[in-house]
């Protein structure tokens, strides 16, 4: 059986081409998937529970997917609502599709996959031995396990399809792998395994895979030996380079590819063009393997306090290094000195934007810029500790001279106060994966609906 | 000569948040096959600071493309981290004589 996949764009929230979405709908797919998240832009949105896109420009375009859909009389999915994936951002993008469901007096069944685990029941695989570290993964513990904030398990094709059996006209997935929500239903079709998850992963940036990144909208259609892939907007092109270059983004392997269950292989796949637009790939290998889901977490590593300053004085902008290594210094004494804070306890670090803020230890130019910016970032156990420490080198940061002789200096600040505070410094820390007797037993599925 | 001025271009950016890819788009196969003789793996690992064995190096002939894959010093986004997107990575091997 052929399955046709439509992926309006490798996000909700960059926005897609509605000319090439109403061309893919008319074209009419059996399924409409698109992606919501992805860990890119840093652990704050798994760390907090909430989606890094604007609500505005994500109801904005999910209610013109929820038109299509209507259209097309066939399921639509989302992977990873807001960003992270969490119960929270489940319920937060329920709240928005419920909202525009009354407002286009659409009935609806809607079917929320919850993917968030809590702290305990790790702690509790942990001890059993079910949970395994990939490379390089950090130190875990029953106390790293409590302290995160959010823990999420990577979804499937499994849980994804559990989904679909429900009936839903619409599924929204807490975390799941960027390839699951498009693989699903041609698994469950019993279409190639290998084309499956490669034509997944071909088309889960959406356009990215075509000559025309930002039209977003991309067409799949699987069967028995593989699939074909065609961009839906008519100035965009999907060649045998396109795609197939496709597998280098943001994959450290560009031939393995590890999932739920198993690992697609692709070197053995050929990519042939149909035409002008469309490439044909056969050959990838689904290798099962036993199941296993990602695990994603994120903890709180301390509170930050920042402050920004310009050096324009040529004397300082030649010596910016020596007097930032002075700076501090002299800065943790009078920490110590008037705070009673031993250094180990908070971390206080300068970077010199003209210098080599972007690549620290790594940067090998240099050069005699005009200006040189100076970033402190504080970071300390509490907001409270982090502020303090922030108003302390506030004056120092401002007049520190580069030796004692000098006249005492005024560099810019940019604004007042100016020092700001971050609030909650998160980081990802967690690498492994979670074995699985029933692919379900780790996941939440909650049917409900809506009607107008 | 700068590597860059030899290639079509240089990408970096994150592939999860432990690791950093970077992929040097050759353009031609000819310039393919002079880097992929002559770019060392060692002269990369010494570049980002990062122990050879850790180095994942792919050349891939169909694309001319050859790809390294580093796992990150500092994980993505945490206190010591300066690119989050690890998309600054690259220029360091454009620019590098090798």
């Amino acid at each position: 059986m052929t399955t046709r996949v439509l992926v309006p764009s490798g996000v909700l929230g960059l926005g897609f081409d509605h000319a090439a979405l109403a061309r893919g709908i008319a074209a009419r797919p059996d399924i409409i998937a698109i992606d919501g998240g992805s860990t890119d832009s840093g652990p704050f949105s798994l760390g907090a529970g909430q989606s890094k896109y604007a609500r505005a420009a994500t109801r904005s375009e999910w209610r013109a997917l929820m038109q299509a859909r209507a259209e097309a009389g066939v399921p639509l999915v989302i992977g990873t609502c807001g960003t992270c994936g969490t119960d929270s951002t489940v319920d937060w993008m329920y709240g928005i599709t419920a909202e525009i469901a009354a407002e286009l007096g659409q009935s609806l069944k809607i079917a929320r996959l919850y993917c968030s685990q809590s702290p305990i029941s790790v702690i509790a695989a942990l001890g059993m031995g079910q949970i395994a570290p990939l490379t390089p993964a950090p130190p875990i513990s029953a106390e790293v396990l409590g302290q995160m904030t959010h823990i999420v398990a990577l979804a499937g094709a499994e849980q994804v399809q559990a989904a679909l059996a429900t009936g839903a006209d619409i599924i929204l997935c807490g975390r799941t792998t960027d390839t699951a929500i498009i693989a699903a239903l041609p698994l469950l079709r019993g279409d190639h395994a290998g084309g499956a998850w490669h034509g997944a992963k071909i088309a889960e940036c959406g356009a990215l895979c075509s000559t025309n990144p930002t039209s977003g909208v991309i067409m799949v259609d699987f069967d028995a030996a593989g699939f074909s892939v065609e961009p839906m907007a008519l100035d965009a092109a999907c060649t045998p380079h396109s795609v197939s270059a496709h597998m280098l983004y943001e994959n450290a392997d560009p031939f393995i590819l590890h999932e739920p269950g198993g690992h697609l292989d692709v070197r053995g796949a050929s990519y042939l063009a149909l035409d002008a637009r469309r490439v044909r790939v056969e050959g990838s290998i689904w290798q099962p393997a036993p199941y296993t889901v990602k695990l994603e977490g994120a903890r709180i590593a301390g509170y930050q306090t920042t402050i920004l300053a310009t050096l324009r004085a040529p004397h300082y902008v030649a010596h910016a290094k020596d007097w930032v290594a002075r700076l501090t210094d002299f800065l943790h004494a009078d920490i110590a000195r008037k705070m009673a804070l031993p250094a180990e306890s908070y971390q206080l670090e300068f970077r010199l934007i003209g210098v080599d803020a972007t690549l620290g230890a790594m940067e090998n130019r240099s050069a005699d810029p005009v200006e040189v910016g100076v970033l402190g970032l504080v970071t300390a156990q509490t907001q409270a500790i982090a502020a303090e420490i922030g108003k302390l080198i506030n004056p120092w940061v401002l007049h520190f001279p580069l030796t004692a002789s000098e006249e005492l200096p005024t560099f810019a600040f940019p604004y007042s106060p100016a020092t700001t505070d971050r609030g909650p410094l998160y980081e990802f820390a967690l690498n492994h994966v979670l074995h699985l007797a029933d692919p379900m037993s780790a996941f939440r599925l909650v049917v409900s609906e809506v009607t107008a | 000569m700068r590597l860059g001025d030899q290639v079509l271009k240089v990408r970096s950016k994150n592939a999860g948040p432990f690791w950093v890819t970077i992929d040097v788009f050759c353009g031609t196969a000819a310039a393919f096959a002079k880097l992929s003789a002559g770019l060392q793996t060692e002269a990369v690992a010494a570049l980002y600071g990062c122990p050879l064995h850790l180095v994942k190096r792919f050349d891939i002939a169909d694309l001319s493309v050859i790809k390294f894959s580093i796992p990150r010093p500092v994980v993505q986004g945490s206190a010591r981290d300066r690119d989050m997107h690890g998309a600054q990575w690259g220029i360091l091997l454009e620019e590098a004589d090798l």
